[in-house]
């Protein structure tokens, strides 16, 4: 938020004595007096940040006034609203390992950022998020662009902490870094008011944070349960493993790999463990839930062990709960003491950073092979082949579908680009269908479901994947909630391809509307820009197409463009995403049509 | 303390099974930071899943700059559970344990205000002040203040004895409860204070729980 607020003259005073630190110093490593504002970014410097996302404002201008000197070591990316900057922040982090970090300013900054911080709680993103606040004599006043952020925020952080003394930041922001990135990483936000934005101390140097006495976010790992785990594992004869993001939040995908294939099991992943095991191993058996593969979700009721690794059986995977994997005895793998017995009581809980178990359980289990229980899966593949999957990758129909849009795009990429989706159907189509070889390359709003999340955090995935191919696939409905950040693109030069899969209505709900609602099509029909003429307006290239001859050639143009392309790919109006479980049945009674 | 029986029980597809079923009185007693906003971090963790807090009092606890919340609630011994683990996830927070009314002693304190005048005439009234052990903090002309500190039904119990005598104010503190096996927590905050903290802070309840965990 743009408006500013008078700096009353005292403070002008305090700001234009501040030393000005030249950016070729290569930070301050001696003791020095500086303002608030510049340990902010002397601790980011200590942290290893190197980009930062935000939007200026007048409760944020200090530090802002301070980041001036600073250019030449922290990227500033400009975004167009702050849930752009933080949803950047986001892709950044899932696609670089790294923590996130976003400015806004008091008020309006603040709440704008209040969806990307439930959106990292739930998908356990690790960002700090910096926003200023009034002057702390006027906190409770209904000041101009005063808000209770650290209130409105607290359900939706891991942690958060508002600074009104300077002396405070060095250490709260070392304690800002280390919990978001530590145990089940998470959102934090440190709102600083103005006057310790401004005022200066003795700056002793940052010192890292590596322990909090009331935070332990590494759990001890009791051998004897993961023995326990080995022996159902060794005696089982239809083993299962499910694996989730925790698998990638823990690096610990060699692990997994290593794990899965000594063991012999079958893996199925959510869709945000997507990527963390390549698509084509023999072993992965594809999607979990509502629209995942149909031999993962019915095998699920069949197995006798089931291996949750770093997931939190969220309602989407398990549909209904009482009827969820009765029949097995259950091994969960989590780093995070409360998902354990959370939805699904674990038999054996292994409690602990998967990157150390996994290893533990690798070690004890027998070295097997399960064919028949492997060509069970397969036999359902078949099945789900002939009733859907065949359908929507060589379809007989004039309009295209977004599957056969993806199966190209594969053959383009060969597997190797970050796919960033945002939420509905094509997400669903691009989880099912799209081909990875490589962790952190899947980038979605998972628990949240964000409509809008893709452009902006497609933008930041760029950034912490400088070398490689983003691709943002997006629906019509979501490219028009954040559709401003194609100015960002514009400005930063961001070289990401935006591919809008355009069914000309908000999909998802139009098809819970034709199965569950007698096709009464409620407010789904939405109505697009002419989003080539919309790219062009900000210089970004683009087409739109809407034959299935011209697909090919248009997403190679689109991959071969030295610079940020908008493809727009017209497809069928009515195409449902099946297989389906229902909302309420269990994953046994998927739908294949 | 905290470690509870092993039940078989599986969590209920919704909340709303559970409640009313099989649900109890809990205190919940939760040793804390001393840190602004972590009033709000806990008692929203109980409002998301629409539990009501039937009392809450927070205090020093017996460590020098630790705090310990006293929370009561109805609920199942599942869902209480759960909730504490929700709460010990707060980053500020060092430990939450959860007990039954017969693992606790506890007490609240009520105040009573009764104009003096009737006191002073009706001789009853001493007598059964005294029957319920309360006591006399404040006497005036106008007014006179009693104390009682007991359980729920006998502070109670005294409001209907004094309603009659023109019981002017009555109030009532949160409950504090003494967990009676806990050996207190200044060696459990040693160990937090190291950087490995050794196994037996880490309270899960599966811990030294083997045999039962296993044979499910």
């Amino acid at each position: 938020m743009a408006q500013t607020i008078e700096i009353p003259k005292k403070d002008n005073d305090i700001q234009n004595t501040l030393p000005k630190v030249s950016p070729t110093e290569g930070g301050l490593e001696k003791a020095a007096t500086v303002s608030g504002s510049v340990a902010v970014l002397e601790a980011f410097l200590a942290e290893g940040v190197d980009i930062i996302f935000g939007y200026p404002g007048g409760a944020i201008m200090p530090i802002y006034d301070a980041l001036y000197d600073y250019q030449e070591k922290l990227k500033h990316i400009l975004v167009r609203h702050e849930q752009g900057g933080i949803h950047a922040a986001q892709g950044y982090a899932r696609t670089s390992g790294k923590t996130g970090v976003v400015f806004a300013t008091s008020g309006p900054g603040a709440t704008n950022l209040v969806t990307g911080l439930a959106d990292a709680m739930i998908d356990s993103t690790p960002l700090v998020c910096i926003t200023g606040q009034v002057f702390a004599h006027l906190l409770g006043t209904d000041a101009f662009q005063e808000t209770d952020v650290i209130n409105i925020t607290t359900p939706v952080t891991k942690w958060n902490y508002q600074v009104t003394d300077a002396t405070e930041i060095p250490s709260v922001l070392a304690k800002a870094f280390y919990i978001a990135g530590s145990g089940r990483p998470g959102p934090v936000l440190i709102d600083i008011t103005k006057n310790a934005q401004l005022q200066k101390f003795e700056f002793e140097g940052y010192k890292k944070c590596d322990h909090i006495r009331s935070y332990r976010p590494r759990p001890i790992v009791r051998e004897e349960y993961v023995q326990q785990a080995a022996k159902l594992i060794n005696e089982a004869e239809k083993p299962f493993i499910i694996f989730g993001q925790g698998v990638i939040l823990g690096k610990a995908e060699k692990e997994l790999k290593k794990f899965i294939e000594k063991s012999g099991i079958p893996a199925a992943w959510t869709i945000l463990g997507l990527s963390a095991l390549p698509t084509d191993h023999p072993q992965n058996v594809g999607m979990l839930g509502m629209h995942g593969n149909y031999g993962p979700n019915v095998l699920t009721n069949d197995c006798d062990v089931l291996i949750a690794v770093g997931m939190r059986f969220d309602d989407r995977v398990t549909g209904r709960l009482d009827k969820y994997a009765k029949q097995a005895k259950i091994i969960h793998l989590d780093i995070d003491p409360s998902e354990i017995d959370k939805n699904v009581k674990a038999t054996v809980p292994v409690w602990g950073d998967c990157k150390e178990t996994l290893p533990l359980l690798t070690e004890l289990i027998e070295h097997k092979v399960y064919p028949r229980w492997l060509q069970n899966f397969k036999d359902h593949q078949v099945k789900e082949e002939e009733a859907c999957i065949y359908d929507e990758l060589n379809p007989t129909a004039d309009q295209m579908t977004m599957g056969e849009v993806i199966n190209i795009l594969n053959q383009l990429t060969g597997g190797n680009a970050v796919i960033v989706t945002d939420v509905g159907q094509h997400q669903m189509v691009t989880c099912r269908y799209a081909k990875f070889n490589q962790s952190k390359s899947n980038v979605t709003s998972g628990g949240l479901g964000t409509m809008g999340f893709a452009l902006p955090a497609a933008i930041g995935a760029k950034f912490g994947a400088p070398d490689r191919t983003v691709v943002a696939i997006i629906g019509d409905g979501g490219i028009q909630m954040t559709i401003q950040e194609l100015g960002t693109i514009m400005q930063s030069e961001v070289n990401i391809k935006i591919l809008i899969m355009n069914n000309q209505f908000l999909g998802m709900v139009r098809q819970w509307q034709q199965l569950f609602h007698d096709k009464r099509y409620s407010f789904v029909d939405i109505a697009s820009p002419d989003y080539v003429m919309v790219a062009k307006g900000y210089g970004i290239a683009g087409q739109s197409i809407s034959d299935r001859n011209d697909l090919k050639s248009a997403l190679s143009a689109m991959l071969d463009h030295d610079s940020a392309y908008l493809l727009e790919v017209m497809v069928g109006k009515e195409n449902n995403v099946f297989p389906m479980v229902p909302q309420g049945c269990s994953v046994a009674e998927i739908r294949l049509k | 303390m905290s470690l509870q029986k092993n039940d078989q029980l599986q969590f209920s597809a919704s909340a709303a099974e559970s409640v009313g079923s099989g649900s109890e009185e809990f205190t919940v007693t939760v040793y804390t930071e001393n840190q602004i906003g972590l009033l709000n971090r806990i008692a929203i963790i109980f409002s998301r899943r629409k539990i009501n807090i039937e009392s809450l009092n927070t205090s020093p606890s017996e460590v020098e700059g630790i705090h310990r919340f006293t929370i009561v609630i109805n609920e199942t011994e599942e869902v209480v559970r759960k909730l504490c683990r929700q709460i010990e996830k707060q980053v500020e927070v060092l430990k939450a344990y959860f007990n039954t009314a017969d693992e606790i002693i506890w007490q609240e304190l009520a105040l009573y205000k009764v104009p003096t005048d009737e006191i002073a005439e009706k001789v009853k009234v001493e007598r059964l002040l005294r029957k319920y052990g309360a006591r006399a903090v404040v006497i005036r002309k106008d007014y006179t203040i009693f104390e009682a500190t007991g359980q729920r039904e006998e502070t109670d119990k005294l409001v209907k004895v004094l309603e009659p005598y023109g019981l002017i104010e009555f109030v009532r503190s949160a409950r504090v409860a003494i967990i009676k096996a806990s050996h207190g927590f200044h060696a459990k905050l040693k160990e937090f204070e190291k950087t490995a903290p050794g196994e037996e802070v880490i309270e899960n309840e599966y811990l030294n729980k083997q045999a039962e965990v296993f044979s499910m």
